[in-house]
Formats: C-alpha cells, sequence, structure tokens
C-alpha cells in the first residue's frame, strides 16, 4: 500500500503512469478510433493512391499522409500497439533469459560461473546497435527477426544484475535462517533469494521497455525493422527522409511526417522511463526515507 | 598493481577470441558465397561468374566444417589480412585508419559537453534536491534519454538546414573539401578542425565547425543524462557523510565544503560508467553519423551491417572490443590510483 501511494502521489511518476493509461487505451480501443481496412491485416497502414508526395493534415487524413500515401493517423494509432507488442516482448525474453543464465551462475558457482560471466562480458564487448543490425540482415529483413536480434544482444544487463543480488542475498540473515531451518536449496533459491533480488529487475524491465522500442524503431528508420507500410513508428520516420528538407519555397512543408510519428515515440518512451525512475525511487530500501 | 595491469592485459586477446568467435558464428549462417569477400583483397576477384566463384568457394574451403574455417579465418587475421570491405571499397585497416579521425572528432567535441555539463549539472542538482532547479534538469535529462538519436537528429536538420540552411549535414562544404584534398593542405590528424588549425586556415576550420554542430549537439544531448543521474545520486550519497558533517562544523563556508570535500569523492563512482558511456557514444555515432551523412566509422559500422559487409562488420567489432576493453582497464587503474581505499589484485 506505501509503495502504491508513493507512485501515485508523486508528480512525475503520476504524469508517467497517466501517459502509459493513455497508450494503453487506445492499444486497447485501436480498432474503434481507427478501423482497420483490411480485417485481417489490421497492422497493415492503408493507403490513399500511390501519389509519392506527402499531404499535410486534412479532414480526410487527421495527420496527413506519408510518402506513397499511407495514412499517419492510422499508423500512430495501429502503431501503440506494435510498441507495447515489440516492447514487452523482447523485454519480457530478454530477462527471463538473463535470469536464468544469472541465477544458473550464481547457483553452481566456481567452473561454470566463470565460463558463463565470461561469456557475458564477450556479449557485452560487441558493438550493440552494429550486431543487431547484423543478425537481422543474417536471419532476413522484418520486425520478427529484428525482434529476434535484440532479444539476442539485451540479456546480459539481467544475467549480470540477478547474479549479483543472488550472491548477495545468499549471504544475509533470513537466507542462512532458512538453511538451518533445513530448506532446500531450490527453496531457499525460489522462495526467498528470487522474490528478494525482483526489485531491480522490475526497474531494469521498466526503463528497458522504452529503449527497447528506441532500437527497434532504430532498426525500422534504418530499413532493417517493419516492412514498408507497416504501423511501426521507426517504419513511418523512414518515410520521411527522403522529405526532410521541405519543398522549393517552404522548408517546414512535411513536418508532419517526422513529427507524427516521433512524438509517441518520445511519449511512450518517457512514460516507461517515468515509471521506472519511481520505482527505484519507491522500492530502493536505500532511498527511502531520503526525500 | 603492476601484476594486476598484466593480468588484465592478459583478459584482452581472450575477450577477443570470444568477439571473433562470436561474429564466426555469425557469418556460419551465411551461404558460402556470401562469405567469398573476406578471403579476396580486392573487388576483381568477387566479378567473376558463378562457375568461377564456385570454384573458389571450393578451393577456399568454405564448405568445410566450421572449426576448420574458423582456425583458417584466424590464421589469416594474426597475418594483419582483414579483408576487403565491400561498403568501404577499401581493405577494412585501411578504411578504419581513414574514418577514424572524423569519428573521434565528432566523439571528442561531443564528450566535453557531456562530461562537464553531466557532472556540474548533477552537483547542482543534488545540492538543491527538491527545488525547482533540481526538477528542471530532471525532467530535462528524462526527456533527453527519452529522444530516440534519429529522431531528435532529423528534427535538429529540419529546423537549422531545411528551414535556416544554416548548418548543413556531411563533414565539409564541396569548396572546403576541395581545399583539404588540395596538396597544400597537409593532413596532420585527419581531424579537419585540427588540421584546419594547423595549417593556419580560418575559413576551412570555419565550415569544418559549422558541420559539427548539429551531430554534436545530438550525440551528446542522448548520453549526458546518464552522468547527471549518477552524479546527482553519488553526490547526494557524498553530503550525507560524517566528514562533510565535519566540515560544516569546522566553519568552512559552504562552497568550499561542497567544491573541495563533497565533489570530489562524488566523482569518484562516476568515473566508474566510463566504459558504458564508451558504448553509449559508439552507439550513438553509428546512428548519428547515419542520420547527418557524416562519414566516419559509424556510418560505415551501419551500411557494412546493412550490406553484410563481413569483414567491415568484424574490423569494426574488434576495434570496439579492444577500444572497451582499454577503457574499462584505464578506469580501474585510475580509481584505485584516486581511491586509497581501493586495492588492485
Amino acid at each position: 500500500m506505501w509503495v502504491l501511494k508513493q507512485l501515485f502521489t508523486r508528480p512525475l511518476s503520476l504524469v508517467g503512469f497517466l501517459l502509459l493509461f493513455a497508450f494503453i487505451v487506445i492499444a486497447v480501443f485501436a480498432p474503434w478510433i481507427a478501423p482497420p481496412k483490411y480485417a485481417n491485416e489490421p497492422y497493415r497502414i492503408p493507403r490513399d493512391g500511390y501519389w509519392a508526395e506527402p499531404k499535410p493534415p486534412n479532414a480526410q487524413h487527421l495527420l496527413g499522409t506519408a510518402e506513397g500515401q499511407y495514412d499517419i493517423f492510422y499508423g500512430v494509432i495501429w502503431g501503440t500497439r506494435t510498441a507495447f507488442k515489440v516492447g514487452i516482448i523482447i523485454t519480457v525474453s530478454a530477462c527471463a533469459i538473463g535470469m536464468i543464465i544469472g541465477s544458473v551462475a550464481a547457483y553452481y558457482g566456481g567452473f561454470i560461473d566463470e565460463i558463463l560471466m565470461r561469456i557475458t562480458d564477450i556479449f557485452y564487448t560487441l558493438p550493440f546497435l552494429v550486431a543487431a543490425m547484423v543478425l537481422t540482415v543474417v536471419l532476413g529483413r522484418s520486425l520478427e527477426n529484428s525482434m529476434i536480434a535484440l532479444i539476442c544482444f539485451t540479456w546480459m544487463g539481467y544475467a549480470r544484475v540477478i547474479r549479483s543480488e543472488i550472491l548477495k542475498i545468499r549471504e544475509i540473515d533470513y537466507t542462512q535462517a532458512a538453511r538451518a531451518l533445513g530448506a532446500s536449496n531450490l527453496r531457499i533459491l525460489l522462495r526467498h533469494i528470487i522474490p528478494n533480488a525482483l526489485y531491480p529487475i522490475f526497474v531494469m524491465v521498466s526503463m528497458n521497455i522504452g529503449s527497447m522500442v528506441i532500437s527497434i524503431s532504430t532498426l525500422s528508420f534504418l530499413g532493417l525493422g517493419a516492412e514498408v507500410g507497416y504501423a511501426d513508428w521507426g517504419q513511418m520516420i523512414s518515410l520521411a527522409r527522403n522529405w526532410m528538407m521541405g519543398s522549393a519555397g517552404n522548408a517546414a512543408a512535411y513536418w508532419f511526417t517526422v513529427v507524427c510519428p516521433g512524438v509517441p515515440i518520445i511519449l511512450f518512451v518517457l512514460a516507461w522511463n517515468l515509471v521506472g525512475d519511481s520505482l527505484r525511487d519507491v522500492l530502493d530500501p536505500r532511498m527511502r526515507g531520503t526525500r | 598493481m603492476i601484476a594486476y595491469i598484466i593480468r588484465r592485459l592478459l583478459l584482452l586477446p581472450v575477450v577477443v577470441a570470444g568477439v571473433s568467435v562470436l561474429i564466426f558464428a555469425l557469418m556460419m549462417l551465411m551461404n558460402p558465397l556470401s562469405r567469398l569477400a573476406v578471403y579476396v583483397d580486392s573487388p576483381d576477384a568477387l566479378k567473376q561468374g558463378p562457375q568461377q566463384l564456385e570454384a573458389m568457394v571450393e578451393s577456399l574451403g568454405l564448405n568445410d566444417p566450421p572449426w576448420v574455417q574458423y582456425a583458417r579465418w584466424m590464421n589469416e587475421l594474426l597475418h594483419g589480412n582483414f579483408g576487403w570491405s565491400e561498403s568501404a571499397r577499401q581493405p577494412v585497416m585501411q578504411a578504419i585508419g581513414r574514418l577514424l579521425p572524423a569519428s573521434a572528432e565528432l566523439t571528442l567535441y561531443a564528450a566535453f559537453p557531456v562530461v562537464f555539463l553531466g557532472i556540474w549539472l548533477g552537483k547542482v542538482s543534488a545540492v538543491h534536491q527538491d527545488k525547482s532547479i533540481d526538477h528542471l534538469t530532471r525532467v530535462s535529462a528524462i526527456v533527453g534519454w527519452s529522444f530516440p538519436t534519429f529522431v531528435f537528429g532529423i528534427l535538429m536538420l529540419m529546423i537549422f538546414y531545411g528551414m535556416h540552411r544554416w548548418l548543413p549535414p556531411g563533414r565539409l562544404s564541396l569548396w572546403a573539401s576541395r581545399i583539404v584534398h588540395s596538396d597544400a593542405f597537409t593532413s596532420y590528424t585527419g581531424m579537419h578542425t585540427v588540421d584546419a588549425v594547423l595549417n593556419g586556415n580560418p575559413a576551412v576550420l570555419g565550415d569544418a565547425l559549422r558541420h559539427l554542430v548539429l551531430p554534436v549537439i545530438t550525440l551528446a544531448y542522448v548520453s549526458w543524462a546518464l552522468i547527471l543521474r549518477l552524479m546527482r545520486s553519488s553526490m547526494l550519497e557524498t553530503l550525507r557523510q560524517d566528514y562533510i558533517v565535519t566540515a560544516r562544523s569546522k566553519g568552512l563556508r559552504e562552497r568550499v565544503v561542497i567544491n573541495k570535500h563533497a565533489r570530489r569523492n562524488a566523482l569518484l563512482p562516476v568515473t566508474t560508467v566510463a566504459g558504458l558511456m564508451v558504448t553509449n557514444l559508439l552507439n550513438g555515432v553509428v546512428v548519428t553519423e547515419t542520420v547527418f551523412n557524416f562519414r566516419g566509422l559509424g556510418a560505415f559500422a551501419a551500411t557494412a551491417a546493412v550490406q553484410l559487409d563481413m569483414p567491415g562488420i568484424l574490423g569494426f567489432s574488434l576495434f570496439n572490443g579492444v577500444l572497451l576493453v582499454l577503457t574499462n582497464l584505464t578506469v580501474d587503474i585510475l580509481y584505485a590510483l584516486f581511491d586509497p581505499r581501493v586495492r588492485l589484485d
């Protein structure tokens, strides 16, 4: 209760939760806000002709159309679902892999620990973005494959954190007490250590959902994520690349092609970062009472 | 201490070998024909008919078991043959040597505001905890942290080039580029701003700076939040220590307490993220250089990755790995030198 009260009374954290709530509402009601033109392919953005030049916002297209006459409003709305899907799937999978590797390393220790942690180090030394780009290209350009690529190169942080948390908690009194009572290793791990090691993981997950949405939209922008016409914010900005400099006489003619998909990305990431930030402030016992 | 440094340096080849195994594993996911480029020194060798290429695949043993291929590939690397980069149209080592100064210039200019502004604002924020200045810096940091680099870069380009033609993309204007590549201009470092000063050519210096402003701001804006947050929490922690109370009770002025006693100690933990910052900046460089069409190592890596130019990717990854390991080592050593409580052994 204390935690909840803290989370909803701090202004920054409240802004984060409200933003997140707004995005959830948009994602849930997407079919009503922007009814799909192709019933079985809702993520395909409907086009209004094949003319290359973007059209500014008008009554028919609330946020205008992008290159190739893709309706920006539709893409922004359905892109919310893509963002949730992408962010949550990547982060949860990476977290699961990291937790397995980290807890195996901490649990067995010794040689296995050494090997697993050196492998983690090596993954850390790879240039993250370039490695993800390469794996995406090798597997074939698509949203699914770029998600796999990001999972492959982001689990390391979780492995390190969960391992060090377990090693720390293992020596704390209540774990020793459980051991003295005759609890088995596995029971200690599952009932006492993991639950206590979870809070830094929560914070990491909520921060990472945001940064994964940035990464996937960066990949899309570089032409490696979602295919053209898929409702994905990064892909929509990549459609704006040829129109950045505006038209003759009006340099800002195509501002909406960048701003309309760009603002949702920033707000979405901001929401998760604010939530993560306040989760850390509230959950970290060392920060309690300091403010 | 010496023993520790030697042991860490011995770990370097292990890490490099690990990175090379990973990259090699990625390469093995591709078909033998696309992997041919690693083994040839010039593009002409790749312009033959399918039969000849098939014969080359066979003679180079690209259908052999992976470990045999890895051993042979490693052998080439150890003899200094990093292969031909198809995307740079140049041997990999030469391409890296040519492009590194551009990225180094960009990163160094960006690192200054990131480090100094980050530390200063972090300090101010901690000293005025929960005042409006604290809220303001924290909010702007977290908003910056939420900006995708490419969105920020494109917006900057739209405003400062699209609308006003002030700050163009690229590295140099055409006229300046002609001067730089002429015989009258000596390239000492490859960094245009430094070279312009050494050659005494203010026009080129001005042009190079004009092209640097936007990429530097973009690169800096998305990474200063990290330093700021760390400095703030470290400073808050330090301000609660007993020696701060002692310093205040001695009657020292608050300025002295904060700048002499607190800031110095608060800086220590901040140095440990240098490795993380290098990673951030390198990722940032890849995107920033692509957006601004700034021909450096980052743009090279992005093109290499998209075109599956494996020798190029490999060169960049190994460079990245060595840089990271050396940065972390330097940080650890400096940390031990500055903080008597830390002992390396």
